[in-house]
């Protein structure tokens, strides 16, 4: 516990530097954005040509058998539009979101991806450099809450990424970042300082880590619910006969494998936000002298935290999966949203540190 | 979660359902998983005016404030108990059929779970080829270490007890084969979850009815005795008893700020605050020198005392037109700003033959602006002074109706000093005295001392309230993240050439029953061997 009377002086040149890093890495970020954005373009170029290909070989196999005058009526289908498309492209990213050794094929990525790197490893140097110069962990502003969750968004994408091929939402994942450290560089600009008495607990540590972690998975699975939405609706279309007006959704797996992954993330989300809400009911009674008292933000970690347990609930019912849960997640990511930003700024209540 | 054990008498045929019926029509509605999750959401919507409107439980001023600037809309937003949500009339509708919803549901699966922990796996399916996640693996026969049938049973009997499966031995008429079922605890973490939440509500009840919150000011000095006279704000709760008050004392020896000196951008902010007190746990207890900080509550005899405010308090003396002391002693000012420009109003209702009421500001540090104003440059006592008007007159206090210490009802005054008048505003730095126009009196600024505003919260439920907030934390963990699956191994005889067949059974949500599967392929493979051929059939069905 820092006392007030021996605070450590803050380092103001350190300060400085993890300004500078920060505004270089959100330039970074934002060439990566570019290539992962490039990448989804290039790709689906190379995607149409292979299935051009595959297409011409088989309506000559079907000349060919026609002429043999043997019918196969499986192979007749194929060249038909299936619904998920796509023989070809399954073999570039599949629904288990593995990689497969087509998976290499894709530069424009490997290069985005290298700069995220390099973009993470300068944009972790600024976070930790803030909590250095003020001897403190750097989250006690918006500035700072803004940065280090855009780190941490960053860094879980790009750990997933060992393992499951998600560079289908690159340009999503890393566009995100890049618009929340312009928005903490332009919109709240906060210079260092010591924390308020009020923030002066260990539980800042496991109370805003574990709010920012969740709220970095409720972006992924919220990523991902868009993206279902999105291939649910173009695969509808394909399935009754309309033309395909996104074919770079190509490159996304189909819509039920992104349900289940952003149900499997949303889970640990929730138990993670679940512990949020424990933690600063548990400061809350240290420093406010009651564990709950409806404070705006209180009032929206519930709503949060009902909404997303109505989300895992309707998976256990019929006639809730698909669509609908996607919805309730989203829904229930647009309540994070609004409990980070109207809240925070607007709403006078206990938690306005925002500095603004 | 969804039920429909309706029999046959409630359903269309019947003309009427009668009493019992239409009753366990309604229960099975109201325990069925789509009405609880539309109460779910229903309750998300409901506590979102809450914080869109002030709340009485929050901050009663601003609802009355609320309710002056908007006359028409606001009686009819109270109407509707939107300054009161969370212990409103719909609000505690929605959670209480909710908490209803969820016992309906409990109840049932608790019974159907009791059961299931004493009830062996279920027998073998005849075609595990069907399931999901099928791999059947050929024996190789002749081997030096080819297993027996005994062994083979033996050995997956042992393996998947080893990985935590209820495993029992079959045998019938298409072979033999075992059973194996894994992750009951995730259903036993799923109703530890739900009953927790419930043990939290009703601890939340507990708590309401037999604890109490009090606010007081204490200026240094002073002591706090705990009793029910010396709150200046007391909230009990339903069933509380004064009795059970007990009588500790907290006495405010000093009261320390530290501010930022160092920083150009939050120069004055403060660091830190510290209330060194001395405390009694009971009458004739050993005094205690103790510290109370933001984050440091002091916990004394099951209460605990916030530190929630600070402030001045400039001790005067006012003497009346008489020449007698009708005032002395500390004045409570409230800061309005970050130097600590402060409000205040003295009230000297014994001052004869007029009463005499002062208001005006302390300024801890005194400035002068370049239009001539006082204003503080500082919060720190740098150079105290008191800017003050004066009145004469009836306070109003006499007719018995209670007033806001902190303000000045002028109606009945007559205004002595102040910057409009000839006798001009009051300015007193510490140790001075102001003699009122006419003999009217005097005013004098002795001391400047700080005070510190606390809450006395008691409330029992707080330790039932975390154990059980833990117990759903734990249980939510265990459901969501235990696999639930069965296993089966066969045995098959095809004309001498034996190969064991083996079959996965997600129940929920189990994305890594595939790996489950390869894991199980492994050990069998090092255990026995395999011919290479025919394996790895039920993956590409998954």
């Amino acid at each position: 516990m820092p006392n007030g009377s021996n605070l450590a002086p803050i380092n103001e040149t350190l300060g400085n530097y993890s300004q500078l890093f920060m505004l270089l890495s959100a330039f970074v970020y934002m060439v990566a954005f570019i290539l992962f954005a490039l990448d989804l373009a290039k790709s689906n170029k190379t995607i149409s040509e292979i299935d051009a290909a595959a297409l011409k070989r088989d309506s000559e196999m079907l000349v060919g058998a026609a002429a043999t005058s043997v019918s196969a009526p499986r192979s007749t289908k194929r060249g038909a539009p299936a619904p998920r498309a796509d023989n070809v492209s399954e073999n570039v990213v599949n629904d288990k979101m593995n990689y497969t050794e087509h998976s290499s094929n894709r530069n424009m990525a490997r290069i985005a991806l290298v700069l995220s790197w390099l973009a993470v490893a300068m944009h972790g140097f600024g976070v930790i450099a803030r909590g250095v110069a003020a001897h403190r962990v750097p989250w006690g502003n918006m500035y700072e809450f803004l940065s280090t969750g855009a780190l941490v968004v960053a860094v879980v994408y790009l750990v997933v990424l060992f393992f499951k091929d998600l560079r289908f939402m690159g340009s999503f994942i890393i566009g995100l970042v890049t618009l929340m450290l312009c928005g903490a560089t332009i919109g709240f600009p906060t210079p260092l300082g010591h924390l308020v008495p009020a923030l002066q607990s260990p539980w800042i540590v496991i109370h805003v880590s574990i709010a920012v972690f969740a709220s970095a998975l409720f972006s992924i699975s919220f990523a991902m619910n868009v993206l279902q939405l999105i291939q649910h609706s173009r695969m509808n279309k394909i399935a009754s006969g309309l033309p395909d007006k996104l074919p770079f959704m190509r490159l996304v797996p189909g819509a039920g494998a992104l349900e289940n992954f952003a149900y499997r993330i949303n889970t640990i989300a929730f138990v993670m936000w679940t512990f949020t809400v424990m933690a600063g009911a548990i400061w809350a009674e240290a420093a406010w002298g009651r564990y709950w008292g409806w404070d705006p933000k209180e009032v929206w970690s519930f709503v949060i935290w009902v909404v997303y347990a109505g989300y895992l609930h309707a998976r256990a019912t019929g006639g809730w999966t698909g669509p609908r849960s996607a919805w309730l997640s989203i829904i229930g990511y647009g309540c994070v949203i609004f409990n980070f930003t109207i809240v925070n700024i607007f709403f006078n209540g206990l938690h306005s540190y925002a500095g603004v | 979660m969804a039920k429909n054990k309706r029999s046959a008498k409630d359903r269309g045929d019947a003309p009427a359902l009668g009493l019992v019926g239409s009753l366990r029509w309604i229960w099975t509605q109201l325990t069925s998983m789509p009405t609880a999750l539309f109460l779910l959401l229903l309750l998300a919507v409901a506590a979102v005016p809450g914080s869109i409107f002030p709340q009485r439980s929050m901050n009663p001023e601003t609802v009355n404030e609320y309710l002056e600037n908007n006359p028409v809309t606001g009686p009819w937003l109270d109407r509707f108990q939107l300054f009161d949500v969370y212990s409103s009339a719909w609000f505690s509708a929605i959670y209480i059929l909710l908490f209803v919803s969820l016992v309906g549901c409990i109840i049932p699966r608790v019974k159907k779970h009791a059961q299931a922990l004493r009830t062996p796996p279920p027998r073998t399916p005849s075609r595990l080829d069907r399931l999901p996640q099928y791999t059947s693996l050929p024996l190789v026969e002749g081997e030096a270490d080819t297993p027996s049938d005994d062994e083979v049973i033996d050995d997956a009997y042992k393996v998947l007890r080893k990985r935590g499966y209820r495993v029992e031995r079959r045998s019938d008429a298409t072979g033999r084969s075992v059973a194996a079922e894994r992750g009951y605890t995730r259903e036993i973490g799923n109703l530890t979850f739900h009953i927790s939440l419930i043990g939290v509500l009703i601890s939340v009840a507990i708590g309401g009815a037999f604890g109490y919150s009090g606010q007081r000011v204490i200026v240094e000095g002073e002591t706090f005795v705990n009793s029910l006279v010396s709150y200046d704000a007391f909230t009990p709760g339903t069933n509380f008893n004064p009795e059970n008050l007990t009588p500790y004392s907290v006495k405010l020896d000093k009261f320390d700020i530290v501010f930022d000196r160092e920083s150009k951008t939050h120069f004055g902010q403060p660091l830190d605050f510290t209330a060194h007190v001395e405390t009694r746990r009971s009458a004739d207890a050993e005094p205690v020198e103790e510290d109370i900080k933001v984050n440091h509550p002091l916990r004394i005899n099951g209460a605990d005392v916030y530190l929630v405010g600070n402030g001045y308090a400039p001790v005067v003396t006012v003497k009346d037109g008489n020449g007698d002391v009708a005032f002395s002693g500390p004045v409570v000012s409230v800061p309005q700003d970050s130097v600590y420009t402060s409000m205040m109003v003295i009230k000297a209702p014994d001052a004869k033959p007029e009463q005499l009421g002062f208001q005006g500001f302390l300024l801890p540090t005194a400035l002068v602006d370049e239009t001539g104003f006082g204003i503080s440059g500082d919060p720190n006592a740098i150079n105290p002074q008191l800017h003050l008007n004066s009145f004469a007159g009836n306070l109003g206090l006499d007719d018995g109706v209670p007033q806001n210490v902190y303000v000045l009802d002028t109606d009945n005054l007559t205004e002595v000093n102040s910057r409009n008048l000839d006798a001009g505003g009051i300015v007193l730095e510490a140790g001075q005295t102001y003699d009122l126009p006419d003999g009217k009196g005097s005013i004098t600024f002795n001391d400047l001392k700080r005070y510190i505003a606390v809450d006395v919260n008691y409330d029992p439920s707080k330790i039932p309230i975390a154990i059980f907030a833990f117990l759903s934390l734990a249980g939510l963990a265990v459901s969501l993240f235990t696999p639930r699956r069965r296993v089966w191994v066969k045995l098959k005889n095809n004309d001498g050439q034996r190969s064991v067949e083996y079959a996965l059974l997600a129940r929920g949500e189990d994305p890594r029953l595939e790996r489950e599967s390869t894991e199980l392929h492994n050990i069998f493979d090092s255990k026995w061997p395999l011919a290479r051929q025919k394996q790895d059939q039920g993956e590409v069905n998954a």
